[in-house]
């Protein structure tokens, strides 16, 4: 496998010039409504404020992976003389907290950098965020080259996940001596 | 399917505990919009002029504007509404912050609250899940830190708290609502709260507004989002700082205080400093300031940096916008130091930053006059500053001469009497006003003074200029891009206005010119709380991104109510015709149409009395300040007509002075 050069999106976040405004969340949530733009709710919203106006945290944070299980997460920073809980940094989608779910359905919320149709320049929480707390940025990165899974792999994939390689492993071998 | 409103409203009944959610009629938004509009009709219907402020049948309504919860910046603004204790006339303070929003989130435009809870409870709305909870272990807690503690025990940090202090609790009469960074102040309705037994209401809501043609709508907002920092990088020379700009008052980032400490009085709305703004005082007033300043903040989805976080040293941080950090300043001729320690205790009291500094300065001034003595001030510290902390303590407590001041001035001075009623010299309708005292009648602030229903001169000011600018260059400069006038007439009427000679106060502008500016800035105002947009980005700043040409689109892709300038002038005439109406219905005539007599030192009164014959007429009202039988049949509204011929408000359409 070769490396390649590869555009990233990054979005780089200032909290000192966050104005707690929200407008960040709702434009997200209209975007991704559908039909587009038809409804708006911060609540579905891929990006959150962690907002605590009397200690002076203003936080816009992204929705990244899902995951399953909650993690140890008890660690605290003290960055500027304030003190930002584990899960204010995080980005997943977790059991531990209402966070970057659908609220109705459950189902994990996770940014994508408004690449959906139709593709914008910009995602709009940078576009609306005019205090300049959210800026955007592409920089070039070498990157290993990515072999795309075929479908049968992704399926695959999925069961490995699932079950373990050992019994997947187990499993094909058997169903193969049955012929 | 209803677009930008939610269709349902949440009618809760505190002497009962009933809770139910009521669909609301559609004509209604066609009618009114919501807001305010909707608030005075809900009055109009269910509250009639016998029953007292702090009656159970006393309606408190916090309602979203149309807009709130749509994309449209600035569209954050709760109109809380209901009778006055102080005025005994309909009170609409309103709020930024995120109230609103949440609210229709949570799937309601209003919350309607009558009755009164025997014990202290609050309100927690979420979405579908309403309950009245108690609130006995928050009796006696501040505004700022019973939202905390509401938010702890719901485990719900997401929620927005809009509380009461131990002023509303008291039914002190300046009591205010506060919620996050910004307050609902004006006209005592902290009180009306407090006597109904409600501590707080506190709304989550997790649900989609729906919008009427959506691309339509975000396209306006890109435009919108784009004019902001174009206009912000362009302030209007020649004007004070604070009014160059976009956004309500920017007295968080401005330092340069020299034009409210200059011209503004000092005192009871006594003294004023002529060269107080000296190097020394810029210097110190700009550290104090970056000192406690922590961050400016904003209200839901607007770019403006109105309010800051304060945090003062050994005390707990608040929020603070606007001007209250010159009020208690000037009130007790202080300094910006002494502003920002005493309004913190004035925040967690909950009381209104206007109205409270003066009613202290007054009976000071009632002590010094020897119609008050120490006997009715024990125990009160000998030091200016202490002086005043004592007071704001006893007012809201209620305590000794603090339950007389507790009624505000304008109560006070009659209880206490002994000529105590000379000292009342800057109320309207009973209510305090800027602390304003100037030398020539200014005509188009005459009537706005005058008439201005929400009696706070910052809630019909705005679009037009305040002063002519000295040069016809400068003017034709201004109005270059002055694309925001209802008619061409209105850039006329200020090119040719003169500092001196004949096209100045009091004569110029014309007398109808005169009601058309104010008429202007006060249906850009009735709009503007009608929809919940906020007035700093629209009625009150000059050339703002909301106006009379482009809001009529915005109204029609977010709620798909289609109509063009004339209608939507139509229907903000229509809100402020009802709240003429409910007013009038419990009493009000010309005879309260009326500044403080020591407003301007000088007067005209025959001009006066023209202006208001004039402006009456531009509004459909006859000589008395009545809406006449026939513009409220043209503003569909004969049922009020019918009801003032009744009552024998009008008699055949006229009224009882001139049958």
């Amino acid at each position: 496998m070769g490396k390649v050069k590869k555009k990233v999106k990054l979005i780089k976040i200032d909290p000192d010039k966050c104005n707690g405004c929200r407008a960040c969340e709702l434009i997200c949530s209209a975007f991704h409504a559908t039909p587009k733009y038809s409804s708006n709710n911060p609540a579905r919203a891929r990006i959150r404020m962690i907002y605590e106006p009397l200690k002076d945290i203003y936080l816009p944070v992204y929705a990244g992976e899902y995951t399953a299980a909650t993690c140890m997460g008890r660690n605290k920073y003290i960055i500027d003389g304030k003190e930002y809980g584990e899960c204010a940094f995080c980005r997943a989608s977790c059991p531990a907290r209402d966070a970057f779910k659908e609220p109705d359905s459950g189902l994990p919320l996770k940014c994508d950098m408004c690449e959906d149709d139709p593709a914008q320049e910009v995602p709009l929480c940078v576009k609306w965020c005019i205090t300049d707390a959210l800026t955007y940025e592409e920089v070039e990165e070498e990157v290993e080259e990515d072999v795309a899974l075929t479908e049968m792999e992704i399926g695959l994939k999925a069961l490995v996940d699932k079950y373990g390689l050992d019994n997947m492993v187990d499993g094909i071998a058997r169903l193969s001596q049955k012929g | 399917m209803r677009y930008a409103e939610t269709g349902y409203n949440l009618e809760i009944d505190l002497s009962r505990g009933n809770i139910e959610k009521v669909e609301t009629d559609p004509r209604l938004a066609e009618l009114h919009l919501g807001g305010l509009g909707t608030n005075a009709k809900l009055l109009w219907d269910r509250v009639p002029p016998e029953v007292e402020p702090f009656s159970p049948d006393n309606l408190l309504i916090f309602a979203a504007g149309l807009l709130c919860g749509t994309p449209a910046p600035g569209a954050n603004r709760t109109i809380v509404s209901t009778i006055s204790p102080q005025t005994l006339y309909m009170a609409f303070s309103m709020m930024g912050g995120f109230f609103a929003p949440e609210l229709k989130y949570a799937g309601y435009d209003k919350v309607i609250i009558r009755g009164k809870s025997p014990n202290l409870v609050y309100l927690w709305i979420n979405n579908d899940k309403v309950e009245i909870r108690d609130a006995s272990h928050l009796r006696g807690k501040g505004a700022v830190e019973t939202a905390e503690l509401i938010r702890q025990e719901l485990q719900e940090p997401n929620a927005q708290v809009a509380a009461i202090g131990l002023a509303g609790e008291n039914r002190v009469f300046m009591a205010s609502i506060e919620h996050a960074r910004s307050s609902a102040s004006r006209l005592g309705i902290g009180a009306v709260m407090g006597d109904k037994g409600l501590k707080a209401v506190a709304v989550r809501g997790t649900r989609d507004i729906n919008l009427a043609r959506p691309a339509d709508l975000i396209n306006f907002c890109h435009d919108i989002l784009r004019y902001i920092p174009e206009r912000d990088s362009k302030p209007v020379p020649g004007v004070m700082p604070i009014l160059a700009g976009l956004g309500s008052p920017k007295e968080m980032l401005i330092h340069d205080e020299q034009w409210h400490t200059e011209n503004f009085m000092w005192g009871n709305a006594r003294t004023r400093l002529k060269d107080y703004w000296t190097k020394d005082v810029e210097e110190k007033w700009k550290e104090t300031q970056e000192s406690v300043r922590t961050r400016l903040i904003s209200c839901y989805n607007c770019p403006m940096k109105c309010g800051a976080i304060i945090s003062v040293p050994g005390i707990s941080t608040y929020m603070m916008k606007c001007f209250s950090k010159l009020t208690y300043t000037m009130g007790a001729y202080s300094d910006l130091d002494f502003g920002f320690r005493i309004a913190q205790r004035a925040t967690e009291y909950g009381v209104d930053g206007f109205s409270t500094p003066q009613v202290m300065a007054f009976a000071l001034e009632l002590l010094e006059a020897g119609i008050l003595t120490d006997a009715d001030f024990p125990g009160m510290p000998a030091d200016n500053e202490g002086r005043f902390y004592w007071l704001l303590d006893h007012i809201v407590r209620r305590e000794g001469i603090g339950d007389i001041l507790a009624d505000g001035v304008y109560w006070a001075a009659r209880k206490i009497g002994k000529g105590a009623e000379a000292y009342d010299h800057n109320t309207i309708k009973k209510h305090e006003q800027l602390p304003l005292k100037l030398s020539m009648l200014n005509p188009i602030y005459f009537l706005m003074w005058a008439t201005g229903e929400k009696v706070n001169i910052t809630q019909i000011e705005g679009n037009f200029p305040q002063a002519p600018f000295p040069t016809r260059e400068e003017r034709e400069e201004f109005v270059k891009d002055w694309i925001h006038v209802p008619h061409e007439r209105m850039k006329e009427y200020f090119l040719n206005w003169e500092l001196r000679g004949e096209n100045a106060f009091p004569f110029y502008p014309p007398i109808d010119a005169t009601c058309e500016i104010v008429d202007w800035q006060e249906t850009m105002h009735y709009i503007d709380d009608a929809l919940g947009l906020c007035a700093g980005l629209s009625s009150f700043p000059l050339k703002p991104p909301y106006h009379i040409h482009n809001l009529p689109t915005l109204i029609g892709a977010a709620a798909g109510i289609d109509l063009d300038k004339d209608e939507l002038w139509k229907i903000a005439k229509r809100n402020r015709t009802m709240v003429r109406a409910v007013n009038v219905r419990r009493g009000l005539r010309r005879k309260d149409d009326c500044p403080p007599e020591d407003h301007w030192k000088k007067r005209f009164p025959e001009l006066e009395a023209q202006l208001l014959d004039a402006y009456y007429t531009l509004k459909g009202f006859n000589r008395d300040g009545v809406p006449t039988k026939e513009s409220l049949h043209d503003l569909s509204m004969d049922y009020i007509s019918e009801e003032f011929e009744r009552r024998g408000i009008l008699n055949n359409g006229q009224s009882e002075e001139e049958s």
